[in-house]
């Protein structure tokens, strides 16, 4: 009852903050929305399957290059295709990173998604006649639903069209996101989480739900990518280094992977809290560091577990 | 013919020799118990016969098709199901869901990523009336993790049977149950199976009592081989077996 409010709350709030709000505020939810999206998928991947992935900024990366290289050098600047394409492109690379990587669990499914981060971190970095090299690539201003807003400056068209169409597209993700984890195929990750062995003994097919899991969560990554970039206006490796997994982790762990709104609630806590520690301190990796610590110890379930809190378990 | 047969079966750990040239012929319809002491090979010759480990040589058959080593998904497809000796549950997993998974399956739905879970009535039907037949109709809605652990046991065999198999391997279903709860246990697995028309049981079994009241067969291992192979009387007129394999000469 209580989290239902919450969530109406926080929807109204969303949808009357360019009204209200600083643009300062804005541009930094905006990033969030893009993390929201590529958190959900991985949260597909941790919360409802069981697998950690530490490799997940694989997939923002190729998003935010798929858009930098598409408004650099393609000159396509429909923002609807950008997204069809960092999805497309998420996939193609999804599928045989993926077919590797469900072939283990845990810490070794885990290491293997940090390799192939690494990997991909390395081929951004000295492919410079593709990527920029450690320069990164610019993204441009992209139109939304064939409308170029060339009337206003970029704060104005970040905080005003762009912001709903970044929430739109997230509404629209987890509108996804919730028939996925309610369906059928929700239901068998959620019985290979518990019990791989027994899920396949009533005729799970263990390995191949992951799969799909894991191609999923990828997509997911890569249309957040895509949508990260745009505020960022550049897509550089640092996108695809091990450090930003770990964030994303992060996130996901703040707002609770237990929680269908975890991802989406850890990605604005953290990105509001990095903002506001930040400029009280440029020691914010140690403020960041202890508040992990303090998170897995004292309230392993999230933000949102709070929520739960005098309910009935 | 046949459901499931096994011919000169082996399965050697490095230089042991856990089953030693195992023959078995079981037809459609028969309740067979598999007892031995322990180290006889129950286990490893339950482990081949469900595909979960190649035999070292010889062959398994189920329906007529080679099954060594196919591994459990497939073998559910066939038609053949399997419960553990440990409790084998979805701790997080509701009863109701927890048979929902097997249905799912087996109806080849289990990939559908946009369907709604709740919209499959058919399946949500399905798995209240197995859960039902198992005492289980009453607690749909409880996480697996809080039930009791007979109930637990009960859930791990009722998820099997919701695969509609044609034969059920139990790894001794009532192990880890008082006494008191094991022919209880027992009378609700048989009937379950006639009800849902599951003709045939494979079980390793510990307990004389369950193996001698509820076999139409009794295969004894003894040392990786099949030390007799009859009906129950037959086996409890032969003193040697008896000693042998249940430890005891007969009263």
């Amino acid at each position: 009852m209580i989290a239902r409010a919450a969530a109406v709350a926080a929807v109204l709030a969303l949808l009357l903050a360019p009204r209200v709000a600083s643009p300062y505020l804005l541009t930094l939810l905006l990033p969030a929305f893009a993390y929201g999206i590529a958190l959900l998928g991985l949260n597909l991947l941790f919360g409802t399957a069981g697998l950690l992935s530490f490799g997940h900024a694989l997939f923002v990366a190729l998003g935010a290059y798929t858009a930098a290289w598409l408004t650099t050098r393609a000159h396509v600047r429909a923002l609807e295709v950008i997204v069809l394409a960092a999805a497309a492109v998420a996939a193609v690379i999804a599928v045989p990173v993926g077919l590797l990587c469900v072939r283990y669990v845990k810490i070794y499914f885990g290491m293997l998604t940090l390799a192939f981060g690494m990997l991909f971190y390395s081929f951004l970095y000295k492919f410079y006649a593709l990527t920029g090299g450690d320069e990164g690539m610019r993204v441009l201003r992209p139109t939304l639903l064939g409308r170029a807003f060339a009337e206003r400056d970029m704060v104005a068209f970040l905080t005003g069209p762009f912001y709903y169409y970044a929430l739109a597209l997230l509404a629209a993700a987890a509108l996804v996101m919730w028939r996925i984890v309610r369906s059928p195929f929700g239901l068998s990750l959620r019985a290979i989480r518990e019990n791989a062995d027994k899920a396949a003994f009533v005729g799970v097919s263990v390995r191949r739900y992951r799969f799909y899991a894991f191609v999923i969560a990828g997509v997911f990554g890569g249309v957040g990518g895509a949508l990260l970039a745009v505020p960022t206006g550049l897509a550089d490796p640092q996108l695809a280094y091990w450090t930003h997994s770990g964030n994303l982790v992060f996130m996901l762990l703040l707002g609770g992977f237990q929680h269908f709104l975890g991802p989406i609630v850890g990605a604005l806590c953290f990105l509001v809290l990095q903002d506001h520690v930040m400029s009280l301190t440029p020691y914010w990796r140690f403020a960041f560091g202890g508040l992990l610590a303090a998170i897995v110890i004292f309230l392993p379930g999230g933000l949102l577990s709070l929520l739960d809190r005098g309910r009935p378990a | 013919m046949s459901l499931l047969e096994a011919v000169g079966v082996r399965k050697l750990y490095g230089t042991f020799c856990a089953l030693d040239g195992v023959s078995l012929t079981i037809p459609a319809g028969q309740f067979v118990s598999i007892i031995g002491p322990n180290g006889a090979g129950k286990t490893t010759l339950v482990n081949v016969l469900t595909g979960l480990t190649p035999p070292s040589s010889g062959t398994v058959r189920f329906k007529g098709q080679d099954v060594g080593g196919v591994g459990p998904v497939r073998l559910a497809r066939l038609g053949m199901a399997r419960a553990f000796q440990l409790v084998n549950v979805f701790p997080g997993l509701s009863v109701g869901e927890t048979i929902a998974v097997a249905v799912l399956a087996r109806l080849g739905r289990g990939a559908r990523l946009f369907a709604s879970l709740t919209g499959e009535r058919a399946v949500w039907d399905e798995a209240a009336v197995v859960a039902e037949l198992f005492g289980l109709g009453g607690v749909l809605g409880r996480p697996a993790r809080t039930l009791p652990q007979g109930d637990k046991k009960l859930l791990d065999v009722a998820s099997a049977f919701a695969l509609n198999p044609e034969l059920i391997l139990l790894d001794e279903p009532t192990s880890g149950v008082s006494t008191a709860d094991k022919h209880a246990i027992m009378e609700v697995l048989v009937q379950a199976a006639a009800r849902l028309g599951i003709r045939s049981i494979i079980q390793v079994e510990h307990d004389m009592d369950i193996v001698f009241g509820y076999s139409d067969r009794i295969v004894a291992l003894h040392q990786g081989r099949v030390l007799a192979d009859g009906a129950p009387a037959e086996l409890q007129a032969n003193d040697d077996v008896m000693a042998t394999v249940v430890g005891r000469a007969r009263a």
